[in-house]
């Protein structure tokens, strides 16, 4: 097996566009002042590689059938999400400084009946494989070739009910679903090696029937090239370990378990923050 | 009961391809021929009953109408979170059919009794929760189930249940049906009690006491309206439920009551199983007389009452 980089090992390097995306999270946050801005960093090539060169979708048309569906599984990952879907035109950008308002669209976890875009409502982890399952199957009763892709976070898969799902999905032979892992090793608490170790991971996914591959989930073009390469294998749902960095791009709150949620977040702390992101430019 | 809910899942499904039926390693045999002539929408997972809600959502995301049956606890405790969020949040389609509800699996102990499986079910928003009192109530109910809106919880009895409703009038869910006139108390029970209830009422007839039963198939939504009307003029209402008396038919007739301000409201009685786990075996039988869900125990429950609300012996204080 080819050795996978680790995007922790090496300077990181992002491009203008996965730049911009942070800026507009951080644009987010200094209206909003709180949320789970580690993750939000972590999933953000993924998505923006899932959105802007994988998934079928028309952002005009968000209930249009024929389209592939997306679970973010990791509800609290939802600060990337809204980044992405106002930046694809789900719903308009203005829309990303109400969030968490009394009235707004956009919560701490998303909601599908208020958010264009958002398949299912997520937060409580553990849900969103089992969901995609369903959608999967019933994409394949309509005899519909939409793919479904679900982002899993590294701590969620501590709940038996993602295994479950795994279960039924292999069962079934879905190789239109795709789950992503974002696998940044650092959960609420600390390293996932110490609050419950998920090792060998790529290799659980196999035993569980899943055509697994592992990516740095930083490296665009590492992440198109194996995501054209969907499905892995025939007759099997694929797995997609992404070796991601929490925090990633805002250097001193990468890997720090104290920046998986904040609130409260001062005008200097977002000074700080945009400083720190506009540092990786140069 | 379960035969005639799972025999309804089968014919809808043969008239509707939304239809789907979803188990969890149930029986072997279990809709056989569901499996046989239907088999891209009939669905035997494993036991994995919160994976199983969520490929549900998913399901009715495309339109389908999943309809999922297992014991009651394993959809009511086990996969709660899944129920509530997966189904109730996005009020979705979801048909939950829970085999043993109350103490049906007596012998097999607390672990797959359902106690307070309405309590729960009750509280989630969006749920509607139905207990139909026989196989004929189910066969009436199901059809209906097919188009009607957001999730629903149906509490299967035993199997081989007398038959005690009658096809009159049109079953609609969320109505309560009078099955008994009566002006002296009323009796409100959900389920397969409905049997005794309406023999206790025709003991109590014959003691001069005319006591109306009101059955209530739909505990969520609860037909507040019926109720009220017909425990306006009574002296008493007894509420018979195979469930714990907390969060149940009696506490949402209790709730109704409190509420409604009757110059003279109706002494109240919940029957039903007291804040424990029931910590025998034996037979549901047992289980209810043993804790007084029997016409014996409910026309008691009137009579104390009855007497309870008597005009008190007024005493004569010498001056």
């Amino acid at each position: 097996m080819p050795t996978v980089p680790q995007s922790h090992d090496r300077p990181a390097t992002l491009d203008e566009r996965s730049l911009q995306l942070r800026r507009d999270i951080l644009w987010m946050l200094s209206a909003v002042r709180r949320g789970h801005i580690g993750s939000a960093f972590s999933t953000l090539e993924i998505l923006r590689v899932l959105y802007d060169e994988v998934l079928r979708i028309d952002p005009t048309r968000p209930d249009w059938n024929e389209r592939d569906r997306f679970v973010l599984s990791k509800g609290h990952g939802c600060l990337g999400l809204y980044a992405v879907l106002a930046d694809k035109g789900f719903f308009p950008r203005e829309e990303l400084l109400r969030a968490c308002s009394f009235d707004g669209i956009l919560g701490g976890h998303p909601d599908y009946d208020k958010v264009p875009g958002v398949e299912a409502s997520t937060g409580s982890l553990g849900h969103g494989l089992a969901i995609g399952v369903g959608i999967a199957i019933g994409a394949r009763l309509d005899g519909r070739d939409s793919r479904v892709f679900v982002l899993v976070g590294d701590g969620e898969c501590d709940e038996g009910s993602i295994w479950e799902a795994a279960m039924i999905a292999a069962k079934h032979r879905l190789d239109r679903l795709t789950v992503f892992v974002d696998y940044n090793k650092m959960q609420s608490y600390g390293p996932t090696t110490d609050v419950v170790d998920l090792e060998p991971f790529a290799d659980k996914w196999r035993s569980f029937g899943f055509a697994a591959r592992e990516v740095d989930g930083h490296d665009v073009q590492a992440l198109r090239e194996t995501m054209s390469a969907l499905p892995f294998e025939a007759g099997r749902p694929s797995a997609i370990i992404c070796h991601t960095v929490k925090g990633k791009g805002i250097p001193y709150i990468e890997g720090d378990p104290a920046w998986h949620h904040k609130s409260r977040l001062s005008d200097g702390d977002l000074t700080r923050l945009q400083a720190a992101l506009e540092g990786e430019q140069a | 009961m379960r035969k005639a809910c799972l025999d309804a899942v089968y014919e809808m499904a043969l008239r509707d391809t939304r239809v789907v039926f979803i188990g969890s390693d149930l029986g072997a045999g279990t809709l056989d021929n569901f499996r046989r002539n239907l088999p891209d929408r009939f669905f035997m997972e494993g036991v994995s009953e919160a994976a199983i809600v969520g490929m549900m959502a998913g399901l009715a995301m495309s339109g389908r109408i999943p309809y999922m049956n297992t014991i009651a606890p394993f959809i009511v405790r086990r996969a709660c979170e899944q129920v509530a969020l997966d189904a109730c949040l996005h009020r979705f389609p979801l048909r939950f059919l829970a085999s043993g509800g109350g103490v049906v699996y007596a012998p097999l102990g607390p672990t797959h009794l359902a106690v307070e499986d309405i309590a729960l079910m009750r509280a989630l928003p969006n749920m509607t929760v139905i207990a139909p009192a026989d196989a004929e109530e189910m066969r009436r109910l199901m059809p209906l189930t097919l188009d009607y809106p957001g999730p629903i919880y149906i509490r299967l009895a035993k199997g081989g249940d007398p038959i005690v409703t009658t096809a009159a009038g049109d079953f609609e869910i969320g109505r309560a049906i009078p099955m008994r006139q009566g002006r002296d108390a009323l009796i409100v029970t959900t389920g397969v009690l409905l049997k005794s209830a309406l023999e206790s009422a025709q003991v109590l007839s014959q003691q001069g006491i005319e006591a109306g039963v009101l059955h209530v198939p739909t505990v969520k939504p609860f037909d507040t309206e019926t109720m009220l009307d017909m425990a306006r003029h009574v002296r008493v209402v007894v509420t018979a439920e195979e469930h714990s008396i907390i969060g149940g038919l009696g506490s949402a007739v209790a709730e109704v009551l409190a509420e409604a301000a009757f110059d003279r409201p109706p002494r109240l009685a919940r029957l039903g199983f007291p804040d424990v786990f029931p910590d025998h075996y034996g037979s549901q039988a047992e289980h209810l007389a043993h804790y007084g869900l029997t016409s014996e125990g409910i026309r008691s429950a009137v009579l104390r009452l009855l007497d309870v609300v008597r005009p008190p012996h007024r005493e004569t204080t010498p001056r």
